[in-house]
């Protein structure tokens, strides 16, 4: 079905795949495909596989991505995917230099999967699972039915954000735990200070012990009655061991859970992942690549990319110039807890100048750039941002913090304040600008009903959108669910019970969980 | 080429159409469709597609920018979403649907009343579409380009295909024929006649009103009933017949005569559709403010003695005016009363549309 490279872009893939491990990037193996838009648009919404279960969602996505084609509004350049191979798909109405720009922005991306630490979890053999995910749904169709199937679907996709993306890098205790710790050790010993026989009295107090140790039988008593034990972030985890599903059900879950998983670190790395790319894109072809008559064309096609439309933070840009940012401080020796801790904006500007050696390092072997190599395989988006973001950057790139205002409806400039604008966008990255959610009790009530709450971390669930998501909850926890949320200062609890929705405020109510968040 | 990615394509404007039918009321009051034609695509928004999730309220601490400009100064659209992540347009999906598409949902419910088997024509016909291939059939139907293609690809496979001498012999492996598939349509003669006020006291809203329904009207019936003809007839104190773009823009004033369009309504029939023949449909939009009571009684006599007998049904559409009495709808009533094929109908709003329209097409009447 796809077209075969042509043998000129099959020796740019060479050429290119040579330059970019010269410089030091590290990737998998790399195949490159030529798509027509039609077929690109198509892989975009299946998120860059060729083969998804059958879902109504990736043909509104594929609606979308034509309009969007077919009108001029936006065309995909370029799609990689992160698994081993690496597949890339080229769009072949491009032109030669932009199929050049896409395979060293591609090499980039394969680079970052490969290296960068949130990604060590994913499942690198992940186009076989998603045609296994397909193969598997299309029978549950043919067996169950395809509009129950679909239906059920719809449901977990509702519930599909209720991950944990961290939770592939724990390690639980109890896996490790040595057996005999329990009969070895007091399980509920107090703490208690090192001291002199004399002393001991004092520093630890009998009453002090005694209490200490009812409070932590109390504590422990309370965590082998209340179920789950503590509070869960992986809802669809405790609603695959504990929700009432026939086995297609369950393994549907199982599947759509993998899979938003699998997509998670692209959503925490977006920033740096694509930077990353645009980075050695831009480097390779400004030092290696281009051709005289090509300039015109990659200028054009590579500032599009980076353009920054107002109200709009392009990740491409923000990567690419923080990234820069990084190699240029630490080139220049602007880093450590001497310059971080200056506040001096002048001696900032012209930090290290009277010591700086005649030839300075740049490219390859400067600290600069081992330093952003460092970068990428340590940081995702969140701590990114919050280690390297200087004022002299937001002050630089013309960053302001902006909002609606409440006269007008307009959205208005308010201040280009450092710390106003950090916290702003460390706000929109963390969990993905998703709200942070717990099931609290599996238990409520001692009637099995389903209690989950929402941390509150500066804003509030949209509140139609939340009493919707609840019913869908219940499709598949089939007893009452509730949703504890903070909505303008006050905790409400939202509830659904199979036929009605209701609210009350917390306080109101007698009944508490197992647990708080 | 058939993509995978059709069948989910497919599945989703087959929810989309659901949604519309949803929602169908909404959709007929839609002024800027008016006179377009069937197969061309018109953008709706389409509420209730995705799936719902947890996720947080609009952001009153707005979001991170970059460029010019000091505290004060508006950035973006008014009240356009900030930088909402990845997810554009999550609120309100556009989906482009063709009018014919749309008079397809429409017409799922309704019905041509009393239509009868009528003319030279039986109640259905049968007519043969050409829909697929086979690989047998006669000559006359043979796919010139298919069987090319087949025999091309034959020879080239084979080995027997000189490009410098391309000479290219069918075979009976490589023939196709076109089949063809026996459709059963109900057809009749049927004719519509529209009928509208153009005076001087129907407003624009009034007009913009009249013209919707009888544009609905006409582009169902157009959809879903073969051979039907239409006649358009405008109003004031005198009548004339008009064609149909003139009829949805035509922009006139003047005073109210009703009786003149039944006078020309009825012309029109005697000289071109016998009763026999045809089945005669008649519409007739107005605000009911007539110029004299004399004259809505001359209207109804008109109706009774002449028209009515060879009418199939008499519709009668009366939208609210800020001037008019609007009697003339009491007066058909109060006379008229009896008449079975006469049916009226009151559109106040544009919401009423789709009510009016079940009115006058209820099945099986």
């Amino acid at each position: 079905m796809n077209q075969p490279l042509t043998k000129a872009i099959a020796e740019q893939v060479e050429i290119i795949a040579e330059h970019a491990r010269r410089e030091g990037l590290d990737f998998y193996p790399t195949i490159f495909e030529m798509l027509t838009a039609e077929q690109m648009s198509e892989f975009a919404a299946y998120g860059g596989f060729p083969k998804r279960y059958p879902h109504w969602r990736f043909g509104m996505s594929f609606e979308k991505l034509r309009k969007q084609h077919k009108y001029g509004l936006g065309k995909i350049y370029e799609m990689v995917i992160n698994n081993n191979p690496c597949y890339a798909y080229l769009l072949n109405d491009n032109l030669p230099v932009d199929h050049k720009t896409v395979i060293a922005h591609v090499y980039g991306h394969c680079d970052f999967f490969k290296n960068n630490y949130w990604f060590s979890q994913t499942n690198r053999r992940m186009m076989d699972e998603m045609a296994n995910h397909a193969t598997r749904i299309r029978r549950f169709s043919e067996r169950h039915g395809m509009e129950r199937v679909e239906r059920y679907i719809d449901t977990v996709l509702s519930l599909e954000n209720l991950i944990d993306p961290h939770s592939v890098f724990m390690r639980r205790d109890h896996e490790e735990a040595p057996p005999g710790q329990a009969i070895s050790k007091d399980p509920s010993a107090p703490t208690r200070y090192p001291a002199k026989s004399y002393m001991d009295r004092y520093i630890n107090p009998p009453d002090q012990l005694r209490s200490e140790r009812e409070e932590i039988q109390d504590r422990q008593t309370k965590a082998r009655v209340s179920f789950p034990s503590s509070p869960v972030r992986d809802i669809l985890l405790f609603l695959l061991h504990n929700a009432p599903l026939e086995d297609w059900e369950a393994d549907v879950l199982a599947m759509i859970r993998e899979e938003a998983y699998y997509f998670a670190p692209q959503g925490q790395t977006k920033i740096m992942n694509e930077g990353w790319a645009s980075y050695w894109h831009s480097t390779m072809m400004t030092k290696y690549i281009l051709q005289a008559d090509e300039l015109i064309d990659y200028c054009d096609h590579h500032s599009g990319t980076l353009a920054t439309s107002p109200g709009q933070l392009n990740p491409y840009k923000l990567g690419i110039e923080l990234l820069r940012d990084i190699e240029y401080r630490w080139n220049t020796g602007r880093y450590g807890p001497e310059f971080d801790a200056c506040e001096d904006m002048e001696a900032r500007r012209n930090w290290g100048k009277d010591k700086a050696p005649k030839h300075r390092v740049v490219g390859q072997d400067s600290p600069g750039r081992k330093k952003i190599f460092e970068v990428r395989a340590l940081y995702n988006d969140v701590n990114f941002l919050d280690e390297y973001l200087t004022p002299e950057f937001v002050d630089q790139q013309k960053l302001y913090h902006y909002r609606q205002d409440p006269q007008t409806g307009r959205m208005v400039v308010v201040n280009r304040d450092f710390a106003t604008i950090k916290r702003q966008m460390l706000f929109m990255l963390t969990n993905h600008a998703q709200p942070f959610l717990y099931v609290l009790d599996g238990n409520y009530r001692n009637r099995g009903e389903l209690y989950l709450g929402h941390r509150h971390t500066g804003a509030d669930l949209e509140i139609k959108y939340a009493v919707a998501t609840l019913k869908e909850l219940h499709r598949i926890w089939k007893r009452p669910v509730h949703l504890h949320a903070r909505i303008d200062e006050d905790h409400i609890l939202f509830s659904f019970d199979g036929e009605q929705s209701t609210q009350q405020h917390v306080d109101e109510i007698i009944d508490k969980p197992s647990h708080m968040v | 080429m058939v993509l995978p990615i059709n069948n989910d394509h497919q599945r989703f404007r087959k929810i989309v159409k659901g949604k519309i039918r949803e929602d169908l009321r909404k959709f007929l009051s839609r002024d800027e469709l008016i006179g377009r034609e069937g197969k061309k695509f018109i953008s709706i928004p389409v509420h209730g597609i995705e799936s719902p999730y947890f996720r947080y309220g609009d952001n009153d601490d707005g979001g991170v920018g970059k460029g010019d400009g000091q505290p004060g100064d508006t950035v973006g659209q008014p009240g356009e979403q900030g930088p909402g992540g990845d997810q554009e347009g999550r609120h309100i999906l556009e989906v482009d649907i063709s009018l014919d598409e749309l008079a397809d949902i429409l017409g799922e419910d309704l019905q041509l009343p009393r239509i009868q088997p009528k003319g030279k024509h039986n109640i259905t016909s049968e007519r043969d579409r050409y829909t697929g291939i086979r690989q047998t059939g006669p000559e006359s139907l043979r796919h010139f380009k298919r069987t090319f293609r087949r025999a091309l690809r034959r020879q080239i496979m084979s080995g027997l295909y000189n490009p410098d001498r391309p000479k290219i012999t069918f075979e009976r492996c490589d023939k196709i024929y076109r089949s063809w598939k026996t459709v059963l349509s109900p057809q009749s003669n049927a004719v519509i006649i529209y009928m509208m006020d153009v005076s001087g006291s129907m407003g624009d809203e009034q007009k913009e009103l009249v013209r919707l329904e009888a544009f609905w009207i006409d582009a169902w019936l157009r959809r879903n009933y073969q051979g039907i003809e239409s006649r358009y007839i405008v109003h004031d104190v005198r009548a004339g017949e008009v064609d149909r773009e003139t009829f949805f823009h035509i922009r006139e004033d003047g005073g109210t005569r009703i009786s003149s369009a039944y006078k020309l309504a009825h012309d029109v029939i005697t000289r071109n559709y016998s009763p026999s023949e045809w089945n005669i449909y008649l519409f007739h939009f107005s605000d009911g403010d007539n110029s004299s009571e004399s004259d809505s009684r001359e209207c109804c006599s008109l109706l009774t003695d002449q028209l009515i007998p060879s009418l199939n049904m008499f519709g009668y559409c009366q939208v609210a005016s800020a001037y008019g009495s609007g009697n003339f709808i009491n007066v058909l009533h109060e006379l008229m009363d009896k008449e079975e094929a006469v049916i009226t109908s009151r559109v106040n709003t544009k919401d009423d549309i789709y009510d009016s329209l079940k009115t006058f097409f209820t099945p099986g009447r």
